[in-house]
């Protein structure tokens, strides 16, 4: 087989949609899939024949990705659902997630782990309440590429004007917003239209369709490769003769380039040491870097533990009990203010208490709320904690992964909140 | 220039490892729930990979239908025993034994359902809180939406609309009294994936996995193993046909599908060029359109 190297060469891109049902985000989802060969014969039977039965004219793509029966029954989607295609070039993984305002906690979900955000917005309707908020939580969750597709362009005559205007529109309000880079498709998602292959009824566009932007854009400098940071998820000792001093730290690799012989220091202990070995059952790495996951082994025993931070000397993260986050709430019971959660942050794990709302963000509007600071579910406010311990963390903006944390209800153990250290 | 990127199948496998190690330390009792498919074993093999030069530090647990292929079983032990993990078997015979299930009758009648009965009774005997499975959201619309970590109340319940969100690498396991969970490692791998993988890990597999000719016989066009567990009609006639089998689970609802693939390289072949889903030889699936999600409720795999 003669791509068979090329398949081990491929690379990993992550992205998410926003949109709503009407915005044909759905039928976007399965024209890609339809359009790359990634469907098969019995998945497109089986939608074929429920087409039928609802009396469609035409093989509704959009119910490839209608997951569940209770979806299928209101026509529309809850919760975050997982597709994965592949084309020569890299496999994707799209976090699809429903645009309705009640689900902003589905978006941050498939958000935080995202290279990229595929936004739609309706060419009849033009830029919308909803195209801000979409906006605004990608850019929250410093996805580090934001494509805009102007859909439906069949149904506006393919008309450049309505086209440029839209972009004029977005371009003028992303600018209030931290967003790296931006992208704009003129696509008509139900015809074909520069999803995978060019258009014939927009000469006027010049630039790529959307598959083969998502199969060359840049994704190498999105993770972080300076600030080395090694959260310990366990200590690897083995029970046996043959190991009998072997002491690994496993983990994985949040950010930076590590390498044997790298002098580390270690957190909260401060104690000092130098890598012996990077390496993953018996293989030795000359590097290793994010996302890797690795066993570490130090020339000096000391002790350490679950939630501990290898960091090199001369570089450290914020250590602090005292953190200012952006929250978003995930759910129904509201945030209590001097309440007491549960917080995870890399492999740590602590109690912290809510000491101040600074604010609540209107999400449509970006306007800061200073006079109702309740936090509720979907609501994204600016709040003070403490911790009942020190975690080692750096600015989201900075670094995705000793940025974040999550906020468990000590009562009913769910994931209540998730926070962007600022 | 030097650049850091991984493949992707090194950056699945660095995820995988991550959340086995997660389970390790967030559970006091987790268990790795083994078929003896390939899902599994490449589960298992990322085990060992995650806490080399320690063994795995949970048991393999087999859920046995009683209708297996005997290659399954001989591999099962075979493999067990190199990797020097302990297993526990969970047997369906015993569930009817007991009189808590009611084995099927007829022409279709399968111990696949049963199996759920079964997997929540060896759960709560060995009080695992944390099961360990090799499912995938490629596999089937209802598994799209599982999470890595996915809550289960004390009654081994699936809920779709009460999931915890999960946000980047952050995994909550945290659980009431009697409540467990179910970890799904390799949640992003396709089929593809899980093959280009076996192959760059030079992973050992059952031997059903490779074309043979085997003793077979073809039921609403599905090809099925001749055994004495799957009842015959009349007209259904054993013939000898060179096959494989894509999943491997109970003899009962495992179709076979023509192939000449004998090797990795074969198979990766014929998956890139195939067009029906693994689960599409699967019987179990095909029975209503939601039937996935229905035993997924119920407390299955």
């Amino acid at each position: 087989m003669s791509d068979k190297n090329a398949y081990l060469d491929m690379e990993l891109l992550r992205f998410t949609t926003a949109g709503s049902v009407d915005d044909g985000k759905s039928t976007l989802i399965g024209r890609l899939l339809y359009d790359s060969k990634s469907i098969f014969e019995d998945q497109y039977e089986a939608i074929e024949l429920s087409s039928k039965k609802k009396g469609d004219e035409n093989v509704n793509l959009a119910l490839l990705t209608d997951g569940l029966r209770a979806e299928r029954e209101q026509g529309i989607t809850i919760d975050v659902a997982y597709r994965y295609f592949a084309t020569p070039k890299r496999k994707f993984i799209i976090a699809d997630t429903p645009g309705h305002i009640q689900y902003t906690r589905n978006m941050v979900t498939g958000a935080s782990t995202a290279n990229l955000a595929i936004i739609l917005i309706d060419a009849r309707r033009g830029v919308q309440e909803q195209t801000h908020r979409h906006t605004f939580i990608a850019s929250l969750l410093g996805i580090p590429h934001i494509v805009f597709c102007v859909n439906k362009m069949d149904l506006v005559d393919y008309d450049e004007a309505v086209y440029e205007e839209i972009k004029k529109e977005v371009e003028l309000f992303s600018t209030k917003l931290k967003v790296g880079d931006i992208r704009f498709i003129p696509i008509s998602a139900l015809k074909g239209d520069n999803v995978v292959n060019k258009s014939e009824y927009m000469p006027w566009y010049q630039g790529s369709t959307l598959l083969y932007l998502l199969e060359t854009i840049h994704i190498g400098s999105d993770y972080n490769h300076v600030d080395c940071r090694f959260p310990v998820q366990g200590v690897i000792r083995p029970q046996s003769d043959r190991y009998h001093d072997f002491r690994g730290y496993a983990g994985r690799i949040a950010s930076g380039v590590f390498k044997p012989g790298d002098k580390v220091a270690v957190l909260p202990s401060g104690f000092t040491s130098t890598i012996k070995s990077i390496e993953m059952m018996g293989e030795q790495y000359d590097e290793a870097y994010a996302p890797m996951s690795v066993t570490m082994t130090l020339e000096d025993e000391i002790d350490i533990s679950r939630g501990d931070m290898i960091v090199r000397e001369n570089n450290q993260p914020v250590i602090s009990q005292d953190i200012d986050l952006m929250l978003c709430w995930l759910n129904e019971r509201s945030l209590t203010l001097g309440g007491k959660y549960t917080i995870r942050h890399t492999s740590n794990e602590a109690r912290c208490m809510v000491k101040e709302v600074n604010y609540r963000m209107d999400i449509n509007t970006l306007h800061r709320i200073e006079d109702d600071k309740s936090i509720g579910m979907n609501d994204i406010g600016r709040v003070k904690i403490r911790t009942t311990k020190p975690l080692f963390f750096d600015r989201y903006e900075r670094n995705r992964e000793t940025g974040s944390v999550i906020l468990i209800d000590e009562q009913t153990n769910e994931t209540v909140g998730a926070g962007m250290i600022i | 220039m030097h650049t850091y990127n991984l493949t992707h199948l090194k950056a699945l496998e660095a995820e995988a490892i991550f959340v086995l190690r997660e389970v390790a330390a967030q559970f006091e009792n987790p268990a790795l729930l083994f078929s003896g498919g390939k899902d599994s074993i490449v589960v298992s093999h990322l085990a060992q990979k995650a806490f080399f030069p320690a063994k795995i530090p949970f048991p393999l647990v087999h859920i046995d239908t009683g209708h297996n292929f005997q290659e399954t079983i001989d591999f099962r032990d075979d493999y067990v025993k190199k990797l020097d993990a302990r297993l526990v078997v969970g047997l369906v015979q015993d569930s009817i034994d007991q009189g808590k299930v009611v084995e099927e009758k007829g022409y279709n009648a399968s111990r696949n359902a049963l199996q759920t009965v079964t997997l929540l009774d060896t759960i709560e005997e060995h009080k695992f809180d944390a099961a360990i499975g090799g499912a995938r959201r490629d596999e089937e619309k209802a598994r799209a939406k599982e999470r890595f970590f996915s809550h289960r109340d004390e009654f081994g319940q699936w809920d779709p609309k009460n999931q915890r969100p999960e946000l980047w690498n952050l995994f909550n396991g945290k659980k009431s009294f009697g409540e467990h969970f179910r970890v799904f490692p390799i949640s992003n791998w396709t089929e593809m994936d899980v093959w280009q993988y076996i192959l760059m890990e030079n992973i050992e597999l059952p031997s059903l996995y490779f074309a043979k000719e085997r003793e077979v016989f073809v039921r609403d066009g599905v090809i099925m193993a001749a055994s004495e567990f799957i009842q015959r009609k009349e007209d259904e006639e054993v013939i000898k046909k060179v096959v494989r089998f894509r999943t491997i689970g109970d003899i009962t609802c495992t179709g076979a599908v023509d192939s000449n693939a004998g090797s990795l390289e074969d198979i990766i072949e014929e998956v890139a060029a195939t067009r029906v889903t693994e689960r599409g030889t699967r019987a179990d699936d095909k029975r209503s359109e939601a039937a996935m999600e229905d035993r997924k409720k119920d407390g299955y795999f």
